[in-house]
C-alpha cells in the first residue's frame, strides 16, 4: 500500500518551490512606479482596497496620538504595511478564517467588522467583547471568523493549521490565513506549523509580513537565509515572495494561494516584503536601531501613495473623489472614536466569567470577595453585587 | 460487564466516543498504526482511519497547537502526549493558548479538548519518564485536571472530560495501567468531573491521594489498622481541579486529621494547596497539623525510585504520628 496522506495529497512536482511563483517581486516592480502592470482587478475592488488602506492609516495616526495623550494604553500600528494586510485579507472568502498576529486590525475591518468592534477593544470598555481583559490591539471576532490575538510569538500558526485540517476533515473548503512577522519565523511554532501543514497538506495560507524588523532586530538577525519564502521548500510547502507594498500583487498572490488551498493543493508560505514605517509599538523608539535616512527611503516606497498614483493613472479615481473619500474616512474614525471613548469600563463581575464555561465554586467565592472589597467609589462596581 | 485493566478501559472508551461522534479525533506520536507506546489507542486507526487517528510529526507544541485549532473549529480533539515529561515543549500552548482562549475572547471561542498523558513513576522510567506535573496545570486558570486511579473511573471520567466544554488534562497513572483489573461496563457512562470518591471509610485520619499513590495509601491504611487499630478514611479526588473540596472538608471535620500523599515534589505541590484550603475552611476541626508525604524536591531518580516515591512504608508512620499528635 502506498504511504497514505491525511488530507489533500500534494503532488511532489507542485510541492517544490516554483520559480515562476517566486518571481512576484520581479513581476510587480518594487520601483514605486505604478500603473506599470495591467490588472484584471475591477475598479470597484481597487477602490475597496484603497479605502481599507486609508482607514487603517487614519486609525494608526489617531490611535498613536491618543496613546501619547494617555487616552489609549497601547497601540501597534501597521503604517507602511497596509498593502500587505489589506490586500491579503481582501483575497479571502466569507467562509475563510483569519488568524491574526497583532498588527492586522485592518484585515479584521476588511472582513466586515464594525469599526466600533475594534475601537471598543482598544479602549477595553464595557462593549468590548473581550471585556477589557486584553491589552489594546489584541482583538478577535467570531462573527468575522477572526481568532484571538496572543502576545507570545508564533503560537497562532499551528492553530491555523489545525483549523484548516478540521475544515477539510469536515468536508468543507474553508481556508485559514495566518499572519505573522519575520521575527516569528524564529519561533518553534513556525517550524512545527510549517512541518505539520506540509505533511498534512492542510489548506492554509501562511502570510509572513517581512517588515524588516522584529522590534529592534533586523531580519538579518532572525535568519541567515535569503529571505523567508525559501524556508517553505524545506517543509514541502510552496513558497512565494511578494512585493508587500503592492496591494494588487498581495491580493493576487493571496488569492492564488487561497484557491490552491481550497482545491486541495495544500499550503503556501507567502513572504510579503514590506517595511514598518513606525515604531514596533507605542512603547518603542526605533531611532535607537535604524537611521532616519533608511526610514525616509522606505517612506518613498510606501504603499498608499503608490496605489493612489495607480488609481489616478488607470482612471479609477480622481483627485476630487480622493479628497471626498479621505474626508469620509476621517469623519467615520472621529465619530467611532468618540463613541468608544465615552463607554464605561467593564463590570467587576466580568473578571470572573469565562475562565470556564461554568463558574466553579472557588471563582464564585473570589467574585464575592472582590465585590466586598471593591475600591471605594469604584465606578465599575456592579450594582447589587456586594452582600 | 467485562474485567478490564486501565489501558483496556480507556481504549474501550475511545472506541465508543469516536464511534458515537465523528468530531472526536485522536492525534499524537505513534498513536496510529502502533496504537501508542502503551497501546492505549490500539485498533482506533483501523476502525476510524488515518484522518481521525493521526500519527503526527514529533513535536508536542505542534500536537497541542494544531489540536487547539481543531477545537476552535468545532472538533473534539484528544491529543496524546507520550509521557507527561514531554509536555514541556507544548507547555506554552496549554497555559497561554488553550487555557486562556475562552477568557480572552469573552466566551466567543473555547477549546474543548482532552489532553491524555501517562504520568508518574514506579516503572523504572528514570528522570524523563516518571514526572508528575499536575500542579503546574492546576496553577493555570482555565484548565481542568483529571486523574483517574482505576479502570472504571478512567472510562467514565474520559467521557465526562470529552463532554466538558473546556480543556482538560487527563493524567493517566502508568503504574496502574495494567496492574489493576476490575469490572467495567460495556455501555457508555460518565463519572462526573469535580466529584471525589471516598474509597475507604474511616474515623481517625483522612488521607487524600490520587493516581498510583491511592493504592499505597490504602496499603498503609491496612497496615496501621492491623498494627495500631487506626481507622483511616481514604479519599480519591479523581478531578484535582476544580476540586471537590466539600468531600475533603466533610471527612476532615469527622476525623480532625489530614495526611496528603502525592508523587510530585513537595514544594508548591498540590498538597500545599489542599493543606491551605483545609486550614482556611476547617481549622477549628483539626486536631493535628496536616502532613504531606510526597516525592522529594529533587529530580526523579532511576535506581532509587522506591525511595523517592511516597510508598506505604513512608505513609504509615505519618498516619501514626498524625493520629497520636
Amino acid at each position: 500500500m502506498p504511504r497514505a496522506r491525511h488530507l489533500a495529497a500534494v503532488p511532489a512536482n507542485q510541492r517544490a518551490t516554483d520559480e515562476q511563483e517566486r518571481s512576484w517581486l520581479r513581476r510587480r516592480s518594487p520601483s514605486g512606479q505604478s500603473g506599470e502592470h495591467p490588472s484584471p482587478i475591477s475598479h470597484a475592488l481597487k477602490l475597496r482596497l484603497y479605502r481599507g488602506m486609508l482607514l487603517s492609516r487614519r486609525l494608526d495616526e489617531r490611535l498613536m496620538a491618543l496613546q501619547r495623550q494617555g487616552r489609549v494604553g497601547f497601540h501597534v500600528g501597521h503604517r507602511g504595511e497596509e498593502a500587505a494586510i489589506i490586500g491579503a485579507a481582501a483575497a479571502l472568502r466569507e467562509q475563510d478564517w483569519l488568524v491574526p498576529c497583532y498588527r492586522e486590525f485592518g484585515a479584521l475591518l476588511m472582513r466586515g467588522a464594525p469599526l466600533c468592534t475594534y475601537l471598543d477593544q482598544m479602549f477595553g470598555n464595557a462593549a468590548d467583547t473581550g471585556h477589557g481583559r486584553q491589552m489594546p490591539d489584541h482583538f478577535h471576532s467570531r462573527a468575522q471568523r477572526c481568532l484571538s490575538v496572543s502576545a507570545p510569538i508564533g503560537t497562532q500558526i499551528p492553530h491555523a493549521v489545525g483549523l484548516a485540517y478540521a475544515a477539510r476533515l469536515k468536508g468543507r473548503d474553508d481556508v485559514a490565513l495566518v499572519f505573522f512577522g519575520d521575527g516569528a519565523t524564529s519561533s518553534n511554532d513556525f517550524h512545527a506549523a510549517l512541518n505539520f501543514a506540509g505533511v498534512w497538506g492542510a489548506p492554509v495560507v501562511l502570510a509572513c509580513r517581512n517588515n524588516g524588523y522584529a522590534i529592534s532586530l533586523p531580519s538579518s538577525q532572525q535568519t541567515a537565509s535569503k529571505g523567508f519564502a525559501c524556508k517553505a521548500a524545506a517543509y514541502g510547502v510552496r513558497g512565494v515572495e511578494v512585493d508587500g507594498n503592492d496591494v494588487l500583487a498581495v491580493y493576487e498572490a493571496t488569492r492564488d494561494a487561497r484557491e490552491a488551498a481550497a482545491r486541495g493543493e495544500g499550503p503556501t508560505l507567502l513572504e510579503l516584503v514590506t517595511y514598518r514605517l513606525d515604531a514596533h509599538s507605542s512603547s518603542d523608539d526605533p531611532r535607537a536601531y535604524r537611521s532616519d535616512e533608511e526610514v525616509a527611503a522606505a517612506a518613498a516606497r510606501e504603499p498608499i501613495g503608490r496605489f493612489k498614483a495607480h488609481l489616478l493613472a488607470c482612471g479609477a479615481l480622481s483627485e476630487a473623489e480622493d479628497a471626498q473619500l479621505q474626508e469620509a474616512v476621517d469623519a467615520e474614525v472621529r465619530a467611532a472614536l468618540e463613541a468608544a471613548r465615552a463607554r464605561e469600563k467593564p463590570a467587576l463581575d466580568t473578571l470572573f466569567e469565562d475562565v470556564y464555561a461554568e463558574t466553579p465554586w472557588h471563582l464564585t467565592l473570589a467574585a464575592r470577595e472582590a465585590a466586598q472589597t471593591a475600591r471605594g467609589g469604584s465606578a465599575h462596581t456592579p450594582e447589587g453585587s456586594a452582600d | 460487564m467485562m474485567e478490564m485493566n486501565m489501558v483496556q478501559a480507556i481504549n474501550a472508551g475511545l472506541h465508543q466516543e469516536m464511534g458515537a461522534d465523528p468530531d472526536v479525533v485522536v492525534l499524537g506520536e505513534d498513536v496510529g498504526r502502533v496504537g501508542g507506546v502503551f497501546r492505549v489507542t490500539q485498533g482506533l486507526h483501523d476502525a476510524f482511519g488515518e484522518q481521525r487517528v493521526i500519527d503526527t510529526p514529533l513535536n508536542e507544541s505542534g500536537i497541542l497547537g494544531t489540536a487547539i485549532g481543531m477545537a476552535l473549529y468545532g472538533l473534539k480533539p484528544i491529543p496524546e502526549i507520550q509521557f507527561a515529561d514531554f509536555i514541556y515543549p507544548g507547555f506554552d500552548q496549554l497555559v497561554s493558548e488553550a487555557a486562556k482562549y475562552r477568557y480572552r475572547s469573552g466566551g466567543e471561542y473555547s477549546v474543548p479538548m482532552v489532553v491524555r498523558t501517562p504520568f508518574g513513576g514506579g516503572i523504572k522510567g528514570g528522570l524523563y519518564h516518571s514526572q508528575s506535573p499536575e500542579a503546574l496545570f492546576i496553577h493555570t486558570a482555565g484548565l481542568k485536571v483529571v486523574c483517574p486511579s482505576n479502570p472504571y473511573d478512567a472510562k467514565g471520567l474520559l467521557r465526562a472530560s470529552l463532554q466538558d466544554p473546556d480543556p482538560v488534562l487527563f493524567f493517566e497513572p502508568k503504574r496502574v495501567y495494567r496492574a489493576v483489573k476490575m469490572e467495567v461496563p460495556e455501555h457508555a457512562y460518565e463519572v462526573p468531573l469535580s466529584k471525589a470518591a471516598v474509597v475507604r471509610e474511616g474515623s481517625d485520619v483522612t488521607v487524600v491521594a490520587w493516581g498510583a499513590m491511592l493504592y499505597e495509601a490504602l496499603a498503609a491504611a491496612e497496615q496501621v489498622r492491623g498494627d495500631d487499630g487506626l481507622d483511616v478514611e481514604v479519599i480519591d479526588p479523581r478531578t484535582l481541579w476544580p476540586l471537590d473540596l466539600d468531600t475533603v472538608l466533610e471527612s476532615v471535620r469527622k476525623t480532625g486529621r489530614l495526611v496528603i500523599v502525592h508523587e510530585a515534589p513537595r514544594a508548591c505541590g498540590f498538597g500545599a494547596e489542599l493543606v491551605s484550603l483545609v486550614c482556611e475552611n476547617a481549622f477549628v476541626h483539626l486536631e493535628a497539623p496536616p502532613q504531606r508525604v510526597t516525592g522529594f524536591d529533587t529530580p526523579f531518580p532511576y535506581a532509587l525510585e522506591d525511595d523517592y516515591l511516597p510508598l506505604a512504608h513512608r505513609i504509615a508512620p505519618a498516619l501514626r504520628e498524625t493520629a497520636r499528635f
